[in-house]
Formats: C-alpha cells, sequence, structure tokens
C-alpha cells in the first residue's frame, strides 16, 4: 500500500511530504518529497546587497534564527576581511548559544510530543518563553532577530541583562531536570525510542552528517573544536557523545549539549570584554548612528553602503557555524560587485533527511513520526 | 596550507596534469582547479588517503558563470570536502560548458552526494551520470527551465497561480 503522509500534516515539521510503501504495517519504502517552503532564497541574494541579506537569513532555521545570522556575516567577514571586536564575538557566543538551547527546546518538546509525551513540550516551550523575552530586550525582537551585522552585532547589550540571561541558564537547568525525570527511565518512551532509526557511524558519515545527530552516532565532530571561530576557544565545554544512533541517543546528546551551552554562556558573561561592539573599517561596515549624523565621513559611508552595498573583492569565501542542527555554512562567491554572484547555504537538515529512508526502512509508521522529530527537520531551512 | 602539499604529491602522480595548482581562497581553504574527467577520482583519491581521509562531504554546488565568459566554461562545480580526522577542508572545482553540463556522478564516493546532486540537477540542470534517482528536489517535476542559471529571470517565466479554467 502507498501511503502519503504530508505535506500538510500536524507530525510533519514544516511543510514536507513522504510517500511511504507499505506491506502489511512496516514500512518498505520512502521518498521524502520536498520544496514546498522553496523561497528561492539563493536567487534572491543574486539581486541584493550583502547588507540586505541578513534578515533573510533568519527566516531559515527560524526557530534558533541568531545561529543564521551569525554564520552569514561570518563569511561575508571573510569574504571583505573585517575584524570583529572581542566584545561583538563574546555577545554573539551568548546568544548564540541561548538560541541553541531554545532549538533544542523545540526540537524534543515536539519529538517527545509526537510520541505522546505532552508534558515535557509545555514544559520545554516555556524556557523558550523566557529566551524570547531575552531577545527582544536585546535585539528588539523575538523570533527574527536580525541582530549581526558585518563587522560585530547592531546593539550593545541593555544594562541588566546579564542576570537575566543567568536566571534562564538557571530555569534551563531546572526544566531539563524535570524532563529527565519523567522521560528518561519511563518504560514507553524507551521502549519507543531505544534501537528505531538506528543509523550507523559510517553510513552517518558517509551521508554527512554533522552536529547532534553524527555525535548520537559516537563521533565526536563539532565546529567549535574542529575550526574554532569567535572566542570559543577560551570556554571550556565537553562534546557530548552516545553510540546509540537512534531516537534515544539523539534526545540524550541534545539534552547534555544544552547542559555545556549553559556552561558556556556562563563563562562568556564572567569573561565578557568591553570595547566597541562592531568594527570601524567604515568602508565595510556600517557606521554608528553618532557618526552618521555628527560627521561627513559617517554619513557618506552610510550613504554609499546603504544605497549602493559594499564591493567585496572577488573570490569565494565558505564560513560555517554548529548551528543547533549541525554544520550550517554559507559559501559566498563574489565578482566585485555590490551583489554576491552566488550564494549558496548549506543546510544541515538537507543532510539529514536524505539519510530518512534509510533510518525506517522495517519500522512502522509510528516510528516515522518520532524519527522525523528525532532528527530535527525545519523547513524553512531544508528548502530556502 | 601547508599540510596540503602532502596530498597534492600524491593527487598529481595519480591524475597527472588533470590537477591544478593548490590556491588558498579568501577563507584560507586550499582550492584546487581539476579538469571534469578526473574529478570523480580526485575525490576517491581524498576520500581514500589513510592519514586524513577526507570523509565528510560537507558541499556539493555549482555557479554559472554565463556573465564572465571569459574565466572559462560556463558551470562550475564546487565540492567541499572535509577531514574529520585532521581537521582540514579542501575545495575541488572543476568547469563544463553548457553544451552538455553532464558529469560523473559522486554517488560512488559519498552517499550524501545524492540529493546535492539532485538540488544541483534541479537548479541547474546539470546532469549526473550514474546517479541512482536524479529527478527534481525542491521544484514540481513538470517545471520548466533551472531558476539558478543567471538567464532565469528572478521572477520565473509565467505567472503560479492556477486561474481556473471553466
Amino acid at each position: 500500500m502507498i501511503l502519503n503522509i504530508g505535506p500538510s500534516h500536524p507530525a510533519t515539521h514544516g511543510a514536507i511530504q513522504i510517500v511511504i510503501e507499505l506491506e502489511g504495517e512496516t514500512i518498505v519504502r520512502a521518498d521524502p518529497v520536498i520544496g514546498y517552503l522553496h523561497r528561492g532564497v539563493e536567487k534572491l541574494a543574486e539581486r541584493i546587497t550583502y547588507h540586505q541579506f541578513i534578515p533573510y537569513t533568519d527566516r531559515l532555521n527560524y526557530v534558533s534564527c541568531f545561529l543564521n545570522n551569525v554564520g552569514y556575516v561570518m563569511a561575508v567577514e571573510k569574504l571583505v576581511g573585517v575584524e570583529v571586536p572581542e566584545r561583538a564575538q563574546a555577545i554573539r557566543v551568548i546568544l548564540s548559544e541561548m538560541s541553541r538551547i531554545m532549538d533544542h527546546m523545540v526540537c524534543l518538546g515536539t519529538n517527545v510530543v509526537d510520541i505522546g509525551a505532552f508534558t515535557p513540550f509545555l514544559y520545554m516551550f516555556n524556557v523558550r518563553e523566557w529566551g524570547y523575552d531575552i531577545l527582544e530586550e536585546v535585539c528588539g525582537a523575538r523570533m527574527t532577530v536580525s541582530y549581526c551585522r558585518v563587522g560585530g552585532v547592531s546593539d550593545d547589550l541593555p544594562k541588566g541583562v546579564e542576570e537575566k540571561i543567568l536566571k534562564f541558564c538557571e530555569l534551563t537547568e531546572s526544566t531539563m531536570a524535570d524532563v529527565e525525570g519523567l522521560l528518561n527511565k519511563n518504560r514507553i518512551f524507551r521502549d519507543r525510542t531505544v534501537g528505531i532509526g538506528v543509523i550507523s557511524q559510517q553510513d552517518a558519515i558517509s551521508y554527512g552528517f554533522t552536529g547532534p545527530n553524527l555525535r548520537a552516532t559516537g563521533k565526536q565532530w563539532d565546529i567549535r573544536r574542529a575550526f574554532p571561530y569567535l572566542t570559543y576557544d577560551r570556554y571550556e565545554f565537553d562534546i557530548p557523545t552516545h553510540d546509540g544512533g537512534d531516537i534515544w541517543a539523539r534526545y540524550w546528546v541534545r539534552m547534555e549539549e544544552m547542559r555545556q551551552s549553559v556552561r558556556i554562556i556562563r563563562q562568556a558573561i564572567k569573561d565578557i570584554p568591553g570595547g566597541r561592539i562592531i568594527s570601524d573599517d567604515f568602508k565595510h561596515v556600517l557606521p554608528d548612528k553618532n557618526g552618521v549624523y555628527g560627521s561627513i565621513e559617517g554619513l557618506i559611508h552610510h550613504f554609499k553602503q546603504v544605497m549602493h552595498g559594499i564591493n567585496p573583492p572577488k573570490g569565494e569565501a565558505y564560513a560555517s557555524v554548529e548551528a543547533a542542527n549541525g554544520e550550517l555554512g554559507f559559501y559566498l562567491v563574489s565578482d566585485g560587485g555590490r551583489s554576491p554572484y552566488r550564494l549558496r547555504i548549506r543546510p544541515p537538515c538537507f543532510i539529514y533527511f536524505q539519510a530518512f529512508e534509510q533510518m525506517i526502512k522495517g519500522h512502522l509508521i509510528a516510528d516515522l513520526v518520532g524519527v522525523l522529530g528525532s532528527i530535527n527537520i525545519i523547513a524553512g531551512e531544508l528548502d530556502r | 596550507m601547508g599540510d596540503v602539499a602532502n596530498y597534492m604529491e600524491g593527487l598529481k602522480s595519480q591524475l597527472g596534469d588533470a590537477v591544478g595548482e593548490a590556491k588558498a581562497a579568501l577563507d584560507g581553504v586550499p582550492t584546487i582547479e581539476i579538469k571534469p574527467s578526473a574529478i570523480i577520482a580526485a575525490l576517491k583519491f581524498l576520500h581514500e588517503l589513510p592519514e586524513e581521509g577526507f570523509d565528510l562531504l560537507t558541499d556539493l554546488t555549482a555557479v554559472d558563470w554565463l556573465q564572465y565568459p571569459e574565466t572559462g566554461e560556463r558551470f562550475e562545480l564546487v565540492y567541499l570536502v572535509c577531514s574529520t580526522k585532521a581537521n582540514q577542508r579542501i575545495r575541488l572545482k572543476c568547469r563544463i560548458s553548457e553544451l552538455n553540463p553532464c558529469i560523473e556522478s559522486a554517488t560512488a564516493v559519498y552517499k550524501g552526494a545524492e540529493w546535492l546532486e539532485r538540488e544541483v540537477y534541479d537548479l541547474f540542470g546539470i546532469r549526473f551520470d550514474g546517479h541512482p534517482d536524479l529527478r527534481r528536489i525542491m521544484l514540481w517535476e513538470e517545471f520548466e527551465g533551472h531558476p539558478l542559471r543567471k538567464d532565469f529571470p528572478t521572477r520565473g517565466l509565467h505567472p503560479v497561480e492556477r486561474t481556473p479554467e471553466s
């Protein structure tokens, strides 16, 4: 029997269609159909300036928007050759780790609610609301923040937000303790997750897995350690791995990663340096408003960058961040003009979804739902 | 860039003059231009290196150089591979002409190339020989044209909304 799931379905995360072939109740083949949220962002980038693309990046992985901003802006900074001041880097780290926690809360919350556990979903989304309050105070928007700028961040942290972020960390830890108390030793949860949706480490690497899905097969690989960026090399944190390769392993790795993110946030807030929050290379970086209204150079730089854009040198650059879901990469090719000649976004979800058929062969439809949630498919990033 | 010298020698000895020079791009990643007939052999060589073993295919994409024909053939395929043991990235590129945009598939070396190549086929029209299931991925099957090509207008060719026929 051929069964069609989606694209409009409560258990698919976003508009994703899966056509499965069943023999009895067991899945023998699956064909994921994507592209329902394809907005042609890579084509649009070829007609707008580098600065104007930053709000588009928010809409990629829309549950952890800040991480996408950081990735894109880092690629432009590599292309242009701009140094980011240390305070801006530390602020980016703090908000990145907060976004990572919020992304994992969505992934795990929706994953377990698809399996049947409703309470952890609400507990985890409560943490997201606290995160949103902080993001609103710092960035001006809850979800689609567009807080990064080429060369730094757009505004400094407001007074008193550090205590709120530390309280957010405490709330994260207490929520995780509650959720683990509800789920970790729960017979039904274990039966539905252990041994389901297994992928071996060799297959995962061959598919190009990165991020928590790869660490859940036992491989210790994290972009923050392999190719350190921002100020991650100053902080102490572990890379949790698990050998199972199943839904349980991915759940466990994400939980542990949230603990490590809390650790990083606490260290970053303690050691946050002072100084500028955006580079002063105003030929490529938007100048601050005092300069724009007060000096003629600031005004001219602002005018040129807003009306025409920046002109990076000819060449290419690839920058990637350890996004909540894996390696999110941005590949920019410049021909020296005001718009990117080619912008390629390397989405981690796209890579995972190809392995989906292999992960659910021989399982039941109820397992399909659990596996789909555990690999954290976000349609915005999958389709761009 | 110093570590690249190790396998550049190996690559050149295997593939001869199909391999260009390794240059560092603006992000510091060594970039090697390779002839299309040898690109899969080069990927296989890098994949099977005992020490570095470029095991992760990070990205496979294409660039349409229609607006700069003096730089070479129209389509440029870019393969970005990563070694998890040596924490090293390397970028391989090759140019293919628009008259017959066809190249051997990398699915024999990396399973992850399957969907990446389907996306390049969908959005650029480059065919991959030996691909198990080459069909459109982002767009629907009846779609005409390849949107990321430079001669495809940003607004599209036809209006997308269906008008009532009766």
